[in-house]
């Protein structure tokens, strides 16, 4: 069963007196443990279509299935709660609770879903172990790097354990060293937790790291190909 | 939960000079409100306690109807008998029978119109603050003797002073013709001109000699231990009445409401300006609590889109205002205590204090209580509406949509 699955998904936004086709019949399939970067120009529809999967953009017309989930129906709070269980967002920019450390920033989004203290906890020093922050738990975002604060960022979407990441330009904002930090932080989660990662992107590098490559114009998929990873 | 208040706090910190004015507002309306409400509260309680101690008590068992016509034939009969069994039962010496009558009373120069009032004197040292009030003679000691004790301003009009004697003529309980001669032991200075202008005081026996009551009163005046116990020793009075009289309790409210109408008066004046205060403070939390959302729309767009739900946003705004409001309500109680304990013991006064002293049997100086009420009322409602100011700020995130937010700059 596909990870995430979209059927002829329309979506258009209205910018003063113009229609912009955000969607324009978009169909897409993700198999579980995927890992697809979606390519495009600005304003090519793959923000659009990322949110659209999350849940963050409702759809004009068309059906989003997460695992046998239909999501596209689901009220605000339903898809509340499906985003804070099943799906791990990353944002081009890092925004991190400034007045929490690392450690806590991790920890929210547990609290939020009830995992007792000492889990949370402990699930959190693991984590950012596992993204290579060991020993900066204590630090608040401004004293960390901008790569820093995206692995902070990539823990925090992890926490919950989601079978689907959505990261939207996750290095626009980090230098190329760190963005291969990055890259290989989830080609490394996704192959050792098998979790489906959908990343938007225009970075040629960070294509460079994906299995399958979705490339959009319009608002609509002009090229789907399979390749090797780097 | 525990990281829930610990971001709540720490975000109170991202401003630490908008949290402290705001805090700051809330500090000085609560010691406002701490030391006015506190001196209100002893204000009026000296009020209360003066006048009622000064004439009627807490309490009093009368006739029905006698309270609005004081009627001389609309008795409570036996009254010493029954004032003395409802002393025993209610276990209270604060418990005393009166009589009163109109009268002529004349000096040798000149008469005036009195209420002549018969007491049982050493009962009364027990209900009343006259007694203690005689600035000359003595107050009444024999139980039937012919002496009688007057005000500072009806001795001044009849030219009597002690030793002097007045007559005093009226009518009895039975239509008879009423007279008899006394001897001035005492004058009394209550503080209250209008009182003093008419206050005439005999001993109840010899009173209800000269009026032919035949054994009975008018009144019989109960102190309750304080204020608040009046409506339980009230109603315990009511149930002990004799069923096969026509006697009804009635309870200072009933007796004297023109003292509880001022006091009203006074307080929804004093309530107005309160209100004026505590709206100022919410439009304060609530100018905050706005500013203190709007800038972190973006923050809030990214942890919805993570599944943070508006409500827990919104909870998490409310906790924020409530930590603030209970740093003004600890520090403002604090402060507004400090001020309302040092004037417990070395009283307040204000211009204009004296006039109203002289009208309502106060002190020239108020002694503030330190209650819990004076203390946390006014903080309290603070609080409130600090909690209700920040509704507004809550229900925007309802309405906050993740992406829009996210774009925010």
């Amino acid at each position: 069963m596909p990870a995430v699955r979209c059927v002829d998904v329309c979506k258009t936004y209205r910018q003063g007196e113009l229609e912009v086709k955000g969607l324009d019949h978009v169909s897409l399939e993700v198999g579980e443990g995927g890992f697809v970067c979606l390519s495009a120009p600005s304003g090519g529809g793959k923000t659009t279509l990322l949110n659209a999967i999350g849940g963050l953009h409702r759809i004009d017309s068309g059906e989003i299935w997460l695992a046998d989930r239909r999501i596209d129906g689901l009220g605000k709070g339903e898809l509340a709660s499906l985003r804070l269980h099943q799906i791990g967002f990353v944002f081009q920019a890092y925004n991190l609770i400034p007045v929490l450390t690392a450690r806590e920033n991790v920890e929210f989004v547990m609290e939020v879903q009830g995992v007792p203290p000492d889990q949370r906890r402990a699930r959190s020093m693991e984590i950012l172990e596992e993204v290579g922050l060991k020993g900066l738990e204590d630090r608040r975002p401004a004293k960390m790097s901008g790569g820093q604060q995206q692995r902070v960022a990539v823990a925090r979407a992890i926490a919950s354990r989601p079978t689907l990441v959505l990261a939207d330009e996750p290095t626009a904002n980090l230098d190329s060293h760190t963005a291969e930090q990055l890259m290989e932080l989830f080609v490394e989660l996704n192959t050792r937790h098998e979790t489906t990662f959908v990343i938007a992107t225009h970075d040629q590098r960070v294509m460079g790291y994906a299995r399958r490559i979705v490339r959009m114009l319009d608002g609509r998929i002009v090229d789907d190909t399979e390749q090797e990873a780097a | 939960m525990a990281l829930m208040l610990k971001l709540a706090w720490r975000n109170l910190w991202r401003h630490p000079r908008r949290t402290w004015l705001t805090t700051g507002a809330m500090v000085f309306s609560n010691v406002i409100l701490v030391f006015m409400i506190s001196m209100q509260v002893g204000m009026y309680q000296m009020m209360i306690d003066n006048t009622l101690r000064a004439s009627t008590g807490h309490l009093q068992v009368q006739a029905r109807g006698y309270l609005e016509d004081q009627k001389i034939r609309e008795v409570v009969p036996q009254v010493k008998p029954l004032a003395k069994q409802l002393g025993g039962e209610l276990d209270l010496d604060t418990v005393a029978p009166r009589a009163a009558a109109f009268a002529l009373a004349s000096s040798a120069d000149r008469s005036y119109g009195i209420q002549i009032v018969g007491v049982e004197p050493m009962a009364e040292l027990h209900v009343s603050s006259l007694p203690g009030l005689v600035v000359e003679g003595r107050f009444l000691e024999g139980s039937n003797t012919e002496e009688i004790v007057i005000g500072e301003v009806l001795a001044r009009n009849l030219k009597a002073g002690v030793g002097d004697e007045l007559t005093f003529m009226g009518a009895g309980r039975d239509g008879s013709f009423a007279a008899a001669v006394v001897t001035v032991v005492g004058i009394l200075e209550s503080g209250n001109p209008e009182m003093d202008r008419s206050l005439a005081q005999v001993p109840l026996a010899f009173f209800q000699d000269v009026f032919t009551m035949d054994g009975a009163g008018h009144d019989i005046v109960i102190l309750a231990p304080d204020l608040f116990q009046v409506a339980t020793v009230k109603s315990e009075v009511e149930a002990l009445l004799p069923t096969d009289e026509d006697l009804v309790a009635l309870d200072w409210e009933q007796l004297v409401p023109g003292l509880k109408q001022a006091i009203q008066a006074d307080m929804s004046s004093a309530m107005f300006m309160y209100l004026v205060l505590i709206v100022l403070v919410a439009f304060s939390v609530l100018n905050t609590q706005l500013m203190s959302v709007l800038e972190r729309t973006k923050e809030f767009g990214i942890v919805t889109a993570l599944g943070v739900s508006p409500g827990r946003l919104g909870r998490l705004v409310l906790l924020e205002a409530t930590l603030m409001g209970l740093m003004g309500l600890v520090i403002g109680v604090v402060l507004g205590g400090a001020l309302v304990v040092w004037f417990s013991f070395y009283g307040f006064t204000f211009p204009g204090l004296d006039e109203m002293a002289g009208q309502f049997n106060l002190p020239d100086r108020i002694y503030l209580p330190v209650t819990l009420f004076g203390l946390l009322f006014g903080p309290s409602v603070v609080l409130l509406a600090s909690i209700l100011a920040t509704l507004y700020p809550m229900a925007r995130l309802r309405w906050l949509e993740p992406v829009d937010a996210m774009r925010a700059a």
